[in-house]
Formats: structure tokens, C-alpha cells, sequence
């Protein structure tokens, strides 16, 4: 056990480290790239289409529903390649598969983290009123990243057969961005959607964060849901282990397969 | 399990099934529900069953295709048997090649960490290891440069270094002797002949039958993937050579239907094939031109009444160069018999630069009567001094 946590930790940091390899700002990319799509969508709706009155702090409310949702794209689009990407490594050596996936996804965790620390400084400039409310994110961060492990395995395990998977992903993932509450306040959302886009963790996730971090007329899922609040969390658990569970079975024959 | 059991495989069996077309999109997996299956169906390994003990140097040997690599990854887990079982006692080195893991963008450090952690360390181990690693690779002073620089000998040896210290008790190796250069190589050997003292099992495949000769204890022929014979590694050896000699007559054009009667009951065989230069000395290399006799040690269990020894040079790329025998030079071979060998001496040999071996055969009154037909395991070179192109040398001017 103890010589596969060296193993996850080794090739994680790897993951990161290689990630802007030979590139002049390396690290700053990562920072840049949400930075960037920020500053984009801030543009659009705040000067083009007007949404930035409907909501007190927006440009906090839009970077954090960007930095969230970026770590949820770029993670399962790496762990998703993990498998078939490492298919010399598969073939020749023996060690359990799922290193792989939860390996590539920390790398991408660590990378959240520090966009993160960016998203406070952040909150700070704005003077936005830090409560105790913050201590909830730690939970929504283990709830992220094991909805997100969950998904990723799923997908990781799939790939290697069908190949398939990965553009219909792509689109499964345009469809997301725009059924979760990134850009616009759930206020605009009529109430007949509104229940079912609140099921969704990720919108569930997002919004907590929001609430912690912002203030307390953001909606949550607790208050959008009432007894029903439990489901995005049930849901995370359920795709977190269909996700291990169907990686596990799969996983004995991705060195034949892949 | 016994004690003195490293590794026990009972009745594992694996199939391969290959697709005519491969299914990996989402449409033709689809389809192919509507569709009668399309793959045919490879059985690698059938219900084989061997014990390793414990210390002992085993080697697998086989022609491709018969199963040997296959065999050898499920031992590593790399594949699940389809049925049977296969138990381990003891640390397993879960890897079969030399430098896997490695990344190229990565620093010499970075990577004996990253491969240390794949083979099977905690990071804890790889830092107590690493300047043994880095003292046996020789490799102190690129330490910090990034593996793309390094040359390919200097990759194999930090692979190799990092392997040997690896330590498990059972290690798994395909083909991964003859690294690197000659002092490099001697340091390894060395290194293989510590893990024999200190009582480590070693499983190692290899078509090599040299190697698996001089260093493995027991040995296993699989053919089509089955066991063909295990044993004593020279007996096995020796089966193997046997086999290919069958092989060979099988397919050679040179001989219709041959009798391989004789070649099983083993009552000719060549046992050993040298070259010599005009001074009588051993040797591996020539230049074009020069004289070299051929020496052919036989063995005969049994007297034969007619008998017919022929001799056939190839280059290394198969192209059959010049054949003789001694049934149509009308040589008595009588004379040969008494001290068991025979030399031909070819005289100003007119080859161009490449590697070269023998075919010798052991025939009776006609060529259906097949008593050992062998390839040489040794190979001379030859090395010309010009820098001409094409098969022969020939004597030539310009006008």
C-alpha cells in the first residue's frame, strides 16, 4: 500500500511538473488559462449582455464558477487519456491501474488548490466578508474531487475500448457548462428547470462554494431542493463508486486491450 | 504451498482474441451485436503447469508465438490467466524490460525516483538506494542533465543499474542480458552471479540458448503453448536445438521429405562448429581475402555405414553464400571419424563485409536420410578493406 502512495505521489507531482515543461512561464499557465476565459466572459456579460447588476460581486461569483469548472474539465479530460496514454507503461509493468486516473487527477487537484489561493486574494481585493461559512469548503473539495475521480474513472476505463468516448465527452461537456449555473445567477433560471439543474453536483458544488465564500442569498442546493438537498451528494457517492467499481472490472484487461 | 516453492502455476491457460477488424469505435461494436463474431481466437497458453523453486535460475525458451512472454507477464500480473491459478511467494519484480517508466523530458535524479516508485519502491527506499544506483551506473556526472541527451548505452545502463537494485527476491527478465559495452556487461554478469549466491529466483526468457545454457539451473521449451519439455537446462537445450533442426528440415527447400527419424534417435550430431586462421589460432574475424578453415565437431552414437557431411555458408540475413558435401568432392569420410571432427579449409575467401554462419548436416547415402542438421551458434566476420558494395569481392581495374 504504502509503495503505491509513492507511486501515486511520484507520478503525480511528475504530471504537474511536466506540464509546462520547456515552456518559459510554466506554472503561470495554468494561472492564465482560467485567468484568461475569466476576463473573456466577464467582458461578455457584464458589457455586452448586462448580468452583472443581478448579483453583488460578480466578477468573485464568475472566477469561482470558472476556476471549479476548469478543474472539473481538465481532470476528467486527462484522467480519460491516462489509460491509453500509458499503454507502454500497462504492457510491461504490473502495478493497480487506478494509480493512473487518481495520479493524473491530483495533478490536476494541485493546480485547483493554487487557483484557489488566487480566487481568495481575490475575495480579499473585493472586500468580500470572510465568515466561518469558509470551512465548508474543505468539504465541497472532497466532494469535487471525488465526484470528478468518479467520473474520470468511468470514462478512463471506457476509453481504452472505445474511442469513441472522447468526442462524444467533448460535447457531453458543452452541455454542462451551460446546465450548470457558471456564468448566469440561478435567479434567471425558470423554476420548472431549476430543481433539476440543482440535482446536478456540480451545480451543487459550485454554489456551496459561492455560499461560503459570498453571501447568503446565493442559492444552494438545500434551499432550492428542501428534503431532497441530499441528492447531489448521493449522486456524487453513486458515480464516484460505479466509477471504481466498473474501473476495477475493466482494469484486468486493459493490458490486452489497450 | 511448499516452502521451497517461489512460483506455482497450475493449469493457466490464456486466449487471445484477435479481431479481423478492431472494434474500438462505439459504431462497430454496435454493429457487430448484429453481426457473427469476427476474431479468431489465439490460444497463447493451454492449461500449462510448472513449479519454480526457490533460488533457482529457470528459463523459458521457445520459438515466437509459442507463449513465452505470455506466460512471462502473467507471472509479472501484467495479464489475468483465464483459467488456472498462479501462486507467488515472495517480492516480485512486476516488470519485464529494462527502463520502463522512464521519461525523456525528466533528469537522470527524476528518473530513478519516478522508475524507482514503479518498480515497486517507496520513495523512502529509492533515497536510501540512490547513490548505490548512481555509483554502479557510472553515470555520477550527468546526474542532473535530462535523459533526451543521454545516449541510448548510457539510458540501458541507468535502466539496468536501477533494476539490479531493485531487490525483489523473484525477478522476471526478457532478454535483457548483453547491455551496454564489454565493461559494462562484465559488471552485470557479476551482478547476475551474486543473485545466484544469494539464493534470489531468477525467471528469464530468452531464444539466447547460450545464455540460458550458462546461467539457468532448470529450463521449459513451450511450443504453440504448450510444454514441450522441462528439465535440466542442457536437456532442455538440447531439445530446443532438436526441435529447430526439425523446423528447419520442415520448411527447407533443399530437402523434400526428409526422414526425421534419425535426427530424434540422435544417432549423428554436430556438437560444435570453429573457425581458424592459416596460423592455427581461433577466430571470430577475418578480412576479405584471407584463408579459413572451418572445423566441425560431430559426435556418432551409433556406426553408419554411408555417410555424407555437408556445409553450406550463410550471411547473417539469410542469403546462402556457397554449400558443399563430401559425397560430390568424393571425399572418403572414414578418415574423420576416428577424431571426431573435420576441417575445410576455404581458401583466399572471396566475401564481402557481414556476419557470417554454417549450416552443417550429417546425412546418409541420400539427402531423405537427415542424421542432425544444424545452424552454427558462433559467426565469423568478415571485413573488407574496401568500401565496395555487393555480396562477393572480385578482383577488378579500371581501364
Amino acid at each position: 500500500m504504502k509503495r503505491y502512495l509513492s507511486l501515486i505521489s511520484e507520478l503525480a507531482i511528475t504530471g504537474f511538473k511536466l506540464k509546462y515543461n520547456g515552456s518559459f512561464f510554466g506554472y503561470l499557465w495554468s494561472l492564465a488559462n482560467p485567468l484568461m476565459y475569466f476576463l473573456v466572459l466577464y467582458f461578455v456579460f457584464t458589457r455586452v449582455f448586462d448580468l452583472g447588476d443581478s448579483i453583488k460581486n460578480y466578477p468573485l461569483y464568475l472566477l469561482l464558477g470558472v476556476t471549479i469548472w476548469g478543474f472539473f474539465a481538465e481532470a476528467t479530460s486527462v484522467c480519460m487519456n491516462s489509460i491509453v496514454s500509458n499503454g507502454d507503461l500497462i504492457r510491461k509493468v504490473y502495478f493497480p491501474r487506478i494509480v493512473l486516473p487518481i495520479a493524473s487527477s491530483l495533478s490536476t487537484f494541485i493546480n485547483l488548490m493554487l487557483n484557489l489561493v488566487v480566487v481568495f486574494a481575490f475575495a480579499l481585493v473585493l472586500h468580500v466578508d470572510l465568515t466561518t461559512k469558509i470551512m465548508f469548503i474543505p468539504l465541497y473539495l472532497i466532494e469535487i474531487y471525488f465526484f470528478t475521480l468518479g467520473v474520470s474513472l468511468f470514462l478512463a476505463a471506457l476509453f481504452v475500448k472505445f474511442r469513441d468516448i472522447g468526442p462524444i465527452w467533448g460535447v457531453a461537456m458543452q452541455v454542462l457548462f451551460y446546465a450548470t449555473p457558471i456564468i448566469y445567477p440561478i435567479t434567471l433560471v425558470p423554476d420548472r428547470y431549476l430543481k433539476l439543474m440543482m440535482v446536478s453536483p456540480l451545480a451543487q458544488i459550485i454554489q456551496g462554494f459561492r455560499y461560503s465564500l459570498m453571501s447568503n442569498d446565493i442559492g444552494t442546493s438545500s434551499g432550492t431542493l428542501g428534503i431532497f438537498a441530499f441528492l447531489p451528494v448521493f449522486i456524487t457517492l453513486a458515480v464516484f463508486l460505479l466509477g471504481y467499481f466498473s474501473f476495477q472490472k475493466m482494469a484486468a484487461k486493459f493490458a490486452e486491450n489497450v | 504451498m511448499m516452502d521451497d516453492i517461489a512460483i506455482k502455476v497450475n493449469r493457466v491457460s490464456k486466449t487471445f482474441k484477435i479481431p479481423h477488424e478492431k472494434n474500438s469505435t462505439l459504431k462497430q461494436a454496435a454493429l457487430g451485436v448484429f453481426r457473427s463474431k469476427t476474431y479468431e481466437e489465439f490460444n497463447a497458453l493451454k492449461k500449462i503447469s510448472f513449479d519454480v523453486k526457490k533460488g533457482e535460475f529457470f528459463g523459458i525458451i521457445g520459438r515466437n508465438g509459442g507463449g513465452k512472454s505470455t506466460i512471462l507477464k502473467m507471472l509479472a500480473g501484467i495479464y489475468v490467466p483465464d483459467s488456472g491459478q498462479i501462486k507467488v511467494s515472495g517480492k516480485l519484480s512486476p516488470f519485464l524490460e529494462l527502463g520502463v517508466g522512464f521519461n525523456p523530458e525528466l533528469t537522470a535524479r527524476d528518473n530513478i525516483f519516478l522508475g524507482g516508485v514503479i518498480l515497486g519502491l517507496t520513495k523512502k527506499e529509492v533515497r536510501e538506494k540512490f547513490d548505490k544506483i548512481v555509483e554502479f551506473s557510472e553515470l555520477r556526472e550527468f546526474i542532473d542533465m535530462k535523459l533526451k541527451n543521454f545516449s541510448s548505452g548510457m539510458q540501458v545502463r541507468l535502466a539496468f543499474s536501477l533494476a539490479i537494485n531493485v531487490h525483489a527476491e523473484i525477478l522476471l527478465m526478457d532478454e535483457v542480458l548483453a547491455v551496454g559495452d564489454e565493461n559494462f556487461q562484465k559488471k552485470c554478469l557479476e551482478e547476475f552471479k551474486k543473485y545466484k549466491e544469494d539464493g534470489k529466483t531468477v525467471v528469464l526468457v530468452s531464444h539466447d540458448i547460450g545464455v540460458i545454457e550458462k546461467y539457468c539451473d532448470r529450463a521449459m521449451l513451450l511450443r504453440n503453448g504448450e510444454i514441450q519439455k522441462i528439465g535440466k537446462a542442457n536437456d532442455v537445450v538440447k531439445e530446443y536445438q532438436i526441435q529447430n533442426t526439425l523446423d528447419n528440415l520442415e520448411e527447407g527447400d533443399e530437402i523434400s521429405e526428409p526422414n526425421t527419424k534419425e535426427v530424434k534417435a540422435k544417432i549423428a550430431e554436430v556438437t560444435n562448429v570453429e573457425f581458424f586462421n592459416d596460423k592455427g589460432s581461433k577466430v571470430s574475424e577475418i578480412n576479405t581475402g584471407d584463408n579459413i578453415n572451418i572445423r566441425v565437431h560431430f559426435k556418432l552414437n551409433q556406426a553408419i555405414e554411408n555417410l555424407n557431411f555437408g556445409l553450406a555458408i550463410f550471411s547473417d540475413n539469410e542469403e546462402y553464400y556457397y554449400g558443399i558435401n563430401s559425397i560430390t568432392d568424393k571425399i572418403n569420410v572414414k578418415k574423420y571419424l576416428d577424431k571426431n571432427y573435420f576441417d575445410v579449409k576455404f581458401l583466399s575467401l572471396p566475401f564481402n563485409s557481414s556476419n557470417y554462419y554454417v549450416k552443417v548436416g550429417i546425412f546418409g547415402e541420400n539427402d531423405k536420410i537427415v542424421y542432425d542438421f544444424i545452424d552454427s551458434l558462433n559467426t565469423f566476420k568478415v571485413k573488407s578493406l574496401k568500401q565496395n558494395a555487393g555480396l562477393i569481392d572480385i578482383s577488378y581495374e579500371w581501364e
